[in-house]
């Protein structure tokens, strides 16, 4: 990194809805300098014309409509700097209906600002999202008691919600960077120390933005790179074989011995892989570290496949298994239940599974708790177990997140995500096999996958049906379907022939090579 | 840490596209032949170890600046991309344009673009291929819909985009819903769809025009030469069809030129898209476009 070129810093600014949120991002705008020249005396101008209080959040709201006119700054991501740093703020609406964008916006944050109304008090976003954002994994926060003007400066208000919320976010085992009082609508503490608060002595925002802790190296950590896929571009004669993957900690070398899990399976890294436009081989890397998306190339020819971890031997390895306990935050619009199949993506695993026990569920706003429930409504926090259907490899230990966590997809949908607090034993956790039959099993008995083809006659479905059983698949003929009996279809595992469109289009008996190869089992196809 | 703001930005945008390759069967990415589309170009060579393992879309209006097509056809020749075009065949020979006299511009664009683009997309509309061994574009027998598309939209370009998400579902005539999409965190991706709708993927969504072109500088990225003022105090800060892009006033004849022209010069507060005329013409025209497809 250059000398000149300041850190960056992504924040994301989080709170009740009213607690004052743009205006501390207009504010900091209009402190650092961030604006186009003239736009504040534009919208003071504005506010005296129309008899209007003069705010800073109208400056997000101005920015807004004159970006089609030309101006630059993006009210989603605003750009400011401090002494040290380059800071983009991110947008997170305040509104419960909006938790799902909060959250999005959140998690590509290094930091956070929490705004808390100084008369209001914590409300129920201010919890809420504290939580969210210690699941999200962002423990870099400060909070700002906000409107400290309207409370008269007064020293035992900030103190009383600093005592509230500090038992808060202890509980959930956060510590801020700082509790700031601040009045972002009269500048207190924001860019500089407030006369009017002569009782505080710590640092103002601009301040505390670089006091956080930037970028953590991940060095001194265990490797870990979750392999996205094996590359193997032969048809452009290239014979490398390289397995890639975004590395998450640690870093890699060559000659170094790794070990991928789940399977166990260990090679020695040939060749650290990186293409360069330029072809300038001085720029040819000689290590990976946390945060690349890198690539390397084996001694010996293994068979790796995405949703392997791959690890440095020698280092701690992470825990594999089918069944674990996780903390859990369920977005999904139908409640999450115990016994219906979902779907886990842990870095670039991704299994069936079903959850074989709710053991706490938790209302991240009143902090309600409730044992054994029934199950896991919208916004809630739980606690689970999970049982999957193939084993994964995960890291419990805080000290590497990225491999400890994982989304829950509910039909096409991410619904949920968690953090694996304990692997178990498959039966403690109870029989996968005892709940529902899953899309897996049936094809693994059926020893296919379910298909649909497109027939064009009825003379060809027959014929094909016949051959296919023939075959030892299981396939069916209908000459016209709705999309319900044909979903009906699929999910008992059944190649579906039918007149219209199909996966496949068979035009006659000799298609059926086509057919076998597509509705082949997955789980057989490469295996060793 | 040993990497830049320029590496981070780059390893994320590889992470996402090898994410896109390993969920898509029928993936594509589309090449405007500007300058961010064509970084994400070159991420793709990137991520791929030099290939390009999915085709090259391009939507050919027929009012391109000539230099842009000739740029295009010897790259794709050169790299050996898998390039193919499309357009709106009926609307060119009815001459249903704004050249032509007989369009508003955003109707234009919505019908030389945002049409021609869901069409060639779904395949129901000719997509024209380039042959290597030949050069030149024949109709291509694929006629599959693609259902993952990589686009290269910046999130600081202006205020539809800004709500982008990395991937981002669209239903089956392309529609957008900005304001219900899934939650995208821990890079998780939404690679589960329903059959009829697909997905976009835009790996350059948190980059900025300056990032753009600091990457070009240090990668050596080969940009069209209208980007660059000739002597005539001229230069494209955006390409698009003629008649609809202006030049601005600009001496940046070298890339160091156009970055400090953007970061501390006279374009530091000037939105890049300033000279696209479609952008002005309705206060709330982008979004609409974007909601029906429009990139």
């Amino acid at each position: 990194m250059s000398a000149t070129e300041k850190e960056h810093l992504s924040i994301v600014v989080a709170g009740h809805v009213d607690h004052g949120k743009s205006t501390v991002i207009g504010r900091l705008l209009a402190d650092t300098g961030a604006l186009p020249e003239g736009k504040l005396e534009s919208i003071r101008e504005l506010c005296r014309r129309t008899a209007k209080p003069f705010e800073y959040a109208f400056l997000l709201d101005a920015l807004k409509d004159e970006r089609a006119q030309g101006i630059t700054i993006d009210t989603a991501r605003c750009f400011f700097e401090t002494k040290k740093r380059r800071c983009t703020v991110i947008d997170a609406p305040g509104h419960i209906e909006f938790l799902k964008n909060m959250i999005s916006g959140a998690s590509r944050a290094d930091a956070a600002l929490l705004v808390i109304d100084a008369a209001e008090g914590v409300c129920e976003n201010s919890r809420r999202h504290g939580y969210m954002l210690e699941m999200l994994g962002i423990s870099a926060i400060a909070v700002l008691v906000n409107k400290i003007d309207l409370v008269n400066y007064d020293r035992g208000t900030y103190e009383a919600i600093c005592r509230d919320y500090s038992e808060f976010l202890a509980s959930i085992g956060i510590t801020p960077t700082a509790y700031i009082p601040v009045s972002a609508a009269q500048g207190d503490n924001i860019a500089s120390h407030s006369e009017r608060t002569p009782w505080y002595s710590g640092p103002d925002v601009l301040e505390t933005l670089d006091l956080f802790p930037c970028g953590g190296s991940g060095e001194g950590l265990p490797l870990r790179i979750p392999v996205e896929d094996v590359y193997k571009f032969t048809g452009d004669g290239d014979t490398r074989r390289i397995v890639a993957g975004l590395c998450e900690s640690g870093s890699l070398g060559a000659g170094e011995k790794v070990v991928f899990y789940p399977s166990g399976k260990t090679a020695v890294v040939k060749t650290l892989e990186e293409w360069f436009m330029d072809g300038n081989e001085d720029r040819a890397p000689t290590r990976f570290y946390a945060g690349k998306s890198c690539g390397f190339t084996t001694e010996e020819q293994i068979y790796v496949r995405r949703g392997e971890i791959a690890c440095r031997a020698g280092e701690t390895p992470p825990k594999t298994g089918r069944a674990f306990r996780a903390s859990i935050f369920w977005l999904g619009k139908t409640p999450l239940v115990s016994g219906r199949e979902y779907v886990v993506k842990a870095c670039t695993a991704k299994t069936p599974c079903r959850i074989t026990a709710i053991h706490s569920s938790l209302n991240a706003a009143s902090l309600e708790k409730t044992a054994q429930p029934q199950s896991v409504g919208r916004h809630e926090i739980a606690d689970c177990t999970f049982v999957c259907e193939r084993e994964i490899a995960f890291d419990t230990d805080a000290s590497l997140p990225a491999t400890g966590r994982f989304v829950i997809v509910d039909g096409y949908e991410i619904s949920g995500g968690g953090i694996i607090t304990e692997a178990l034993k498959t039966e403690e956790a109870g029989a996968y096999s005892s709940a529902r039959l899953t899309k897996d099993e049936r094809a693994k008995y059926m020893n296919q996958r379910p298909l649909t083809v497109g027939v064009p006659d009825e003379e060809t479905g027959r014929l094909l049906e016949r051959a296919l059983f023939a075959e030892g698949r299981f396939a069916y003929y209908a000459p016209r379907l709705s999309d319900e009996q044909k979903n009906a279809l699929l999910s008992a595992g059944l190649i579906v022939l039918t007149q219209g469109d199909g996966e496949v289009a068979a035009a006659g008996e000799e298609d059926i090579g086509e057919i076998l190869i597509r509705s082949q089992n997955a789980l057989e196809l490469g295996e060793e | 840490m040993p990497y830049t703001h320029l590496d981070m930005l780059e390893s994320r945008s590889i992470h996402i596209l090898r994410e896109s390759y390993s969920a898509f069967k029928n993936l594509c990415m589309l090449w405007s032949i500007g300058k961010d589309s064509t970084v994400l170009l070159c991420l793709a060579r990137k991520a791929f170890y030099g290939h390009v393992p999915f085709p090259l879309v391009h939507i050919d209006t027929h009012y391109k600046i000539p230099e842009m097509i000739e740029y295009r056809d010897r790259l794709a020749m050169e790299w050996n991309l898998d390039m193919i075009y499309g357009e709106n065949r009926d609307a060119l020979e009815k001459k249903e344009t704004f050249p032509d006299g007989r369009t508003t511009r955003i109707e234009c664009c919505r019908r030389l673009k945002t049409e021609a683009l869901t069409h060639t997309l779904a395949g129901d509309w000719t997509r024209m291929r380039l042959n290597h061994e030949t050069g030149t574009y024949e109709p291509d027998e694929n006629r599959e819909p693609f259902t993952g598309v990589i686009v290269g939209v910046r999130a600081d370009e202006e205020g539809s985009r800004s709500k982008e998400r990395y991937f981002s579902p669209r239903d089956g005539r392309g529609d957008w819903d900005a304001d219900d999409q899934p939650p995208e965190f821990w890079g998780q991706y939404k690679t589960d769809f329903a059959p009829g709708t697909h997905v976009r993927i835009h790996p350059l969504l948190d980059w900025t025009e300056v990032d753009i072109w600091e990457y070009i500088r240090r990668e050596g990225v080969p940009v069209v030469s209208l980007y660059f003022n000739h002597g005539d105090g001229k230069r494209y800060r955006s390409l698009g069809c003629w008649p609809c892009t202006k030049p601005v006033d600009s001496d940046a004849s070298t890339l160091d030129e156009i970055i400090e022209e953007l970061k501390s010069g006279k374009f530091a507060r000037v939105a890049e898209r300033a000279g696209r005329e479609q952008d002005r013409e309705d206060g709330g025209g982008l979004e609409e476009l974007r909601r029906g497809g429009y990139m």
